[in-house]
């Protein structure tokens, strides 16, 4: 399956896969970070129980310095 | 004297809002911010990767600050950015509190006033409380106000420009005809000189980054707008004196000594 993750592409063995499990297998550990799955907002709770599906687009961000 | 901010509910002390970002060092900017006396800071969210630590950095700082946050929109062009990266804000950083900016022109980072209006009521029928960075225009203002803004952030000039209050005709006008809406100017502002005008105007905060983050000694100018926005505050409240066309003397001219009668050519008779 692939997927792009900020931007850039990333091969995913499994067929069937979650956010969390990308989110673990990519190194996103803590609470300091949020998802948008294909420009849509993903809530924390639901990361388990979201599935992907090839071409999917991953955003993963995290605060920054703004005015 | 009670001299309170309003915002949604929250009372503040300051009057001055600042962002985080443009600083030589992040030392250098918790300094300033604190230098500042501000209790609100504005931040963002960008696509980070795990290596990467400044996400956690950033929130050690916010966290030891106890500043109120203002997660911001910044370089949202339309409606659906605008609520994935605002519901992402909130997750993360736990507020309602939102700078919404939705851009219309790259060039001159002008806000998008149909954008706005669109965005902002889909994000106050989802909880938020929106922050508006928008035009000095009057119609755009009061729209704003329809879909449930209670908060207007009117620019001075555009973002990073440091030109000050570019129209003033129509910050007055925003000003008069919106008496009870708590307005924040926000973008342009250059110089404390021009932060206290806009007090003096009658606004009622002022948010910016930039003439801070990119002054010689940002510390030092940091702790200089403070005490502007405080001045400016103090005078509006003083009630500034009318202007007039014509001189007219502080000291008293009657029992004036050496005093001669003299005729309009100055001659003495």
């Amino acid at each position: 399956m692939n997927l792009m993750v900020n931007g850039e592409s990333l091969t995913v063995q499994q067929s069937e896969q979650t956010i969390a499990g990308v989110l673990q297998q990519l190194g996103y550990s803590g609470e300091i970070f949020a998802v948008a799955l294909n420009g849509n907002f993903v809530a924390r709770a639901t990361y388990g129980e979201t599935s992907l599906h090839d071409g999917d687009c991953l955003d993963i961000v995290a605060p920054v310095v703004g005015g | 004297m009670q001299d309170k901010l309003k915002l949604y509910g929250k009372e503040f002390s300051s009057r001055l809002l600042v962002g985080t970002a443009l600083y030589p060092s992040p030392a250098i900017m918790r300094e300033s911010v604190a230098a500042s006396g501000s209790e609100i800071i504005t931040l963002s969210l960008r696509r980070q990767s795990p290596e990467q630590q400044q996400g956690k950095m950033l929130w050690d700082y916010i966290r030891e600050s106890g500043c109120q946050l203002l997660p911001n929109t910044a370089g949202c062009k339309t409606t659906k950015e605008v609520i994935a990266l605002a519901e992402m804000s909130r997750e993360i950083f736990g507020t309602d509190l939102l700078k919404l900016e939705v851009i219309g022109d790259d060039y001159n980072l002008q806000p998008d006033p149909f954008g706005l209006v669109d965005a902002a009521r889909e994000l106050i029928k989802r909880g938020f409380k929106v922050l508006p960075y928008c035009t000095d225009d009057l119609v755009v203002c009061r729209k704003l106000l329809d879909v449930g803004c209670e908060v207007l952030m009117p620019w001075g000039s555009p973002i990073g420009t440091g030109r000050g209050l570019m129209n003033k005709y129509n910050l007055q006008t925003l000003r008069e005809r919106l008496p009870d809406t708590p307005l924040i100017i926000d973008a342009g502002i250059g110089a404390p000189s021009q932060a206290a005008e806009a007090m003096e105007l009658g606004f009622d905060a002022v948010l910016l980054n930039t003439a801070i983050a990119k002054a010689q000694n940002p510390v030092l100018m940091a702790e200089a707008f403070r005490l502007a926005v405080a001045s400016g505050r103090a005078a509006r409240n003083a009630g500034l004196m009318l202007k007039r066309q014509t001189a007219s003397p502080s000291t008293p001219t009657l029992d004036m000594p050496f005093w001669q009668q003299t005729v309009s050519s100055g001659e003495k008779v």
